[in-house]
């Protein structure tokens, strides 16, 4: 055990560049051994079932390698590139909310207000490092003027309801996945030039709770807590994923501030987060008369994008404020 | 690569963004042979988004139909409709002498395919309204060409009527089965099916 710690220890003293080196050449090489072994078995499986499993698998797979690449690139852009690239990604994920949502034409004007002037305002704050404004301007300012660019355009038909609405997809789609490069940029003690390390955290804890919470209710068959949303949440599985996300935390605490025992806490905070996340937007799009899960589906704006990325989105702003108030 | 090809790069690009502009093939795959798709017409945005749902290839040999007077009449307007859309242009004042799907016969014959609206003007709620007679005559002289009718869903929320900003919301167009003229299959009772047809691809939530 002392062991362990003293190698977890050896990482930690290791300079900022060659602890990155080491952590790309770890994730491309896990990917790397699990392409490697999903083609191999499928050189053996024939039959119906294990195909679908497969194709299902090779999908997760093509994503996380596509995550990777995504990773690496802003990594090398630096944080401005990754900045702008999770701008796209929120714009991209507000661009199916809205589709989905229904709003009229009375929205039309704030619904530009949100795209062209609330999404890169908020990107550029992040860029800018005002954490400060960064925290209050969704939730305030734009809350305020939402509502009185939309009773500007003169129609009281449902004006709460439409309003909540569009808010409550500013509020996801971009306060909420601004956290995630806001992570990057964020600036602790003793632990410059890291930020990187805290996204990545975030981002592999969450995915291994979800994995494990996903194949948790799919061998257990636990009943459902709620199954007019889902089909498969339930607290046994919930619970288990977080166990499994605490662990991954622990393990990876070499990259954090932190100590193992609190990079073990935070973890299961944000894939507790994550995971709620998730079931709110099954409720959305189920709302939605969306009966799939991904973009095997004729409706019109579900694209897939939104399902991917809700974990993200309820996690990071958590996860964000958990680091900045209790990292040393 | 001319001018024209990266302008249309770009209007594409733009169109996706904004929309997605994904074609779900329904009833037929993308093929490269001549057709003509009609449509539900709800906003100016329709050609482009159906141009930028078809596949790469398809889109040089795919013609919009383009008001002669509206689209001539700038030089910028008359090259866009020209070398980027290709578009069949038409005259709006019906002349005696002159019929006015002669320009549409002529690029059938030609070989090209066509994208028509035959709504004739926009609707903005509810069902499109009854189909002109112009698609009638098309598939009476055309009968080998095969009509692919076409769903244009959501596309009235990216900019509503008197609106100049797009909103990016996404849209689908849904591209059904071909259908052609029946024997002694009259008019009313044709345009009636084709207008059927374009309805029954609409996506309804479940």
């Amino acid at each position: 055990m002392s062991g362990l710690l003293d190698r977890l220890d050896a990482l930690r003293r290791l300079s900022a560049d060659d602890q990155i080196a080491l952590l790309f050449v770890a994730l491309f090489g896990a990917l790397a051994v699990a392409s490697a072994v999903v083609s191999l078995r499928s050189i053996t499986r024939d039959d119906e079932e294990g195909a679908l499993r497969e194709k299902q698998l090779r999908r997760g797979l093509g994503a996380l390698w596509l995550g990777a690449l995504v990773f690496w690139v802003s990594w090398l852009s630096g944080p401005m590139g990754s900045t702008l690239a999770f701008g796209v990604i929120s714009f991209l994920a507000l661009r199916e909310f809205i589709t989905l949502a229904h709003t009229r034409r009375g929205d039309h004007r704030g619904l530009i207000l949100a795209f062209f002037l609330v999404l890169p305002l908020q990107y550029l704050i992040v860029g800018l490092r005002r954490f400060d404004l960064f925290s209050v301007f969704i939730p305030v300012y734009v809350f305020l003027a939402i509502p009185v660019v939309s009773a500007l355009a003169g129609d009281p038909h449902r004006f709460l309801e439409r309003n909540a609405k569009i808010q409550w997809g500013i509020m996801v789609c971009v306060h909420g996945l601004s956290h995630a490069p806001a992570l990057l940029l964020l600036e602790l003690p003793r632990f410059g030039g890291r930020g990187a390390f805290l996204l990545f955290f975030l981002v592999a804890v969450v995915a291994a709770g979800q994995i494990a919470q996903e194949l948790a209710s799919r061998a257990l068959r636990l009943r459902p807590v709620v199954w007019q949303i889902d089909r498969q949440f339930s607290w046994r599985a919930f619970a288990i994923g977080i166990a499994f996300a605490a662990l991954a935390g622990a393990g990876l605490s070499w990259i954090t501030p932190v100590d193992a025992a609190s990079a073990a806490a935070s973890a299961a905070v944000a894939a507790a987060s994550g995971a709620l996340g998730e079931l709110v937007m099954r409720a959305l799009k189920k709302d939605a008369g969306v009966r799939f899960w991904g973009n095997a589906s004729s409706i019109t704006g579900a694209a897939g994008l939104l399902d991917r990325v809700a974990p993200l989105c309820f996690a990071a702003p958590v996860f964000f404020h958990s680091v900045r108030w209790y990292a040393p | 690569m001319t001018r024209a090809d990266a302008m249309g790069m770009l209007i594409a690009f733009i169109a996706r963004l904004v929309t997605g502009a994904q074609g779900h093939w329904k009833g037929c795959p993308p093929k490269a042979e001549q057709r003509i798709y009609f449509a539900n017409h709800q906003s100016h945005l329709d050609w482009v988004l159906i141009w930028a749902a078809l596949p790469v290839e398809l889109r040089a040999v795919t013609r919009p139909i383009a008001a002669r007077d509206y689209w001539t009449s700038s030089p910028f307007r008359h090259w866009l409709t020209r070398e980027v859309f290709h578009a069949v242009y038409v005259n709006r004042q019906r002349t005696d002498d002159q019929d006015p799907l002669e320009p549409l016969v002529e690029a059938l014959r030609n070989g090209d395919s066509l994208v028509i609206f035959p709504e004739g003007t926009r609707s903005h709620k509810g069902d499109p309204q009854s189909f002109k007679s112009g698609l009638f005559h098309l598939a009476q002289q055309f009968p080998e060409v095969p009509l692919i009718p076409a769903w244009i869903d959501n596309v009235q929320r990216v900019m509503p009527k008197g609106e100049v900003v797009p909103v990016p919301i996404l849209c689908t167009v849904t591209f059904g089965a071909p259908l052609g003229l029946s024997a002694g299959e009259d008019k009313p009772g044709f345009l009636e099916r084709a207008r059927d047809a374009v309805i029954a691809l609409r996506p309804s939530p479940a």
